[in-house]
């Protein structure tokens, strides 16, 4: 029993840090599905697409790619360079995964999005099943229903509040990054690097987003890790 | 539902779910050596610099709006408040900046 009442804090405690999350997709699934309508997808496919895909960008692209023909091969395709991120996100996430069944740890795995990777990234505490269950309930409820929303009324939200909602994930984003950038200068330099590298990256189009993302994480992370291990060693 | 949409559908769905899950099954004894644990260590600050660069600059016509919306996200986390304070202090700004 005291495991099933620790298993339900650890719930609630996701559901409490993906707030933040189910704030910031309302106005971003409300214009997908807002988009999906005027793209002529059926309110079944574009619910598909948030039910089984659940991956904004991906989605926005297919929409995109949809409504001026592009091949099903390409489209799939896209998507996996696109979203091919996530894998780098899960190697990350596992490192600081409880040990449990396989089975558990695939299914939450479904849910690994940009936003559910960092706010699980940047716990203090190690992650498992009933914590992500929390996590990712709340911010796939949030994609699915304002999708829904977006389809079947438009915009419900008025155009000057929907324009400022465009910021919370990036608020939520700087609320993450902030605590360790008091604390860890290394932090600072990650963090600045990366966002230093995929701006060059993405303005020269050097890499498509995906990559640009993948690209630059790898680099500073690899670099500044290599100068710190070097430091440690006393080679500098 | 058409049949070729169906097909996006569930290769869009096989592709995206493919890379988030196989991590978890290929590194499980956690047997990665001492730099790797390292470098994936670092990747959640890394990621967060990338996610936030460029895109907070161009996710509204005007990057002013959103050099705003940053400014004040930063300037309430500072203060240390819970993350859902930093998420609506941002939104409210920004709504009264624009009604101004």
């Amino acid at each position: 029993m005291a495991s099933l009442v620790a298993k339900y804090g650890e719930f609630k405690e996701g559901l409490y840090a993906g707030i933040g999350i189910a704030i910031g997709y309302i106005p971003a699934a409300l214009t997908y599905g807002l988009l999906a309508k005027s793209a002529e997808l059926s309110l079944t496919e574009t619910l598909s697409l948030s039910i089984f895909v659940y991956a904004g960008a991906a989605q926005y692209m297919a929409l995109n790619l949809i409504v001026i023909g592009t091949g099903i091969f390409e489209i799939v395709l896209t998507t996996f360079i696109l979203n091919i991120r996530h894998f780098l996100m899960s190697a990350a996430l596992n490192e600081k995964a409880e040990n449990e069944a396989v089975w558990k740890k695939a299914a939450y795995a479904f849910g690994i999005t940009d936003e559910t990777f960092s706010v699980a990234a940047m716990r203090r505490s190690s992650i498992n099943a009933a914590y992500m269950a929390g996590l990712i309930i709340i911010s796939y409820s949030s994609w699915g229903i304002s999708s829904g929303l977006g389809y079947i009324v438009g915009n419900v939200l008025p155009q000057v509040v929907q324009e400022s909602m465009g910021v919370a994930l990036y608020a939520m984003f700087i609320g993450l990054l902030v605590p360790s950038l008091k604390t860890h200068t290394k932090a600072v330099i990650l963090a600045a690097t990366a966002a230093l590298l995929n701006c060059i990256f993405i303005y020269s189009h050097t890499f498509s987003s995906g990559w640009a993302i993948i690209m630059s994480t790898l680099l500073a992370a690899v670099s500044i890790e290599a100068v710190d291990q070097m430091r440690h060693k006393g080679k500098l | 539902m058409s049949l070729s949409m169906v097909i996006i559908v569930v290769g869009m769905t096989a592709v995206t779910y493919i890379p988030r899950m196989l991590p978890f099954i290929m590194f499980k004894e956690k047997e990665l050596p001492v730099f790797w644990q390292g470098i994936l260590r670092n990747v959640p600050h890394a990621t967060l610099g990338a996610l936030i660069f460029p895109g907070i600059l161009t996710f509204h016509e005007n990057s002013w709006f959103g050099i705003a919306g940053a400014a004040a996200a930063f300037l309430i986390a500072f203060m240390g408040v819970n993350i859902i304070f930093t998420v609506l202090g941002s939104i409210g700004v920004l709504t009264i900046l624009s009604m101004l």
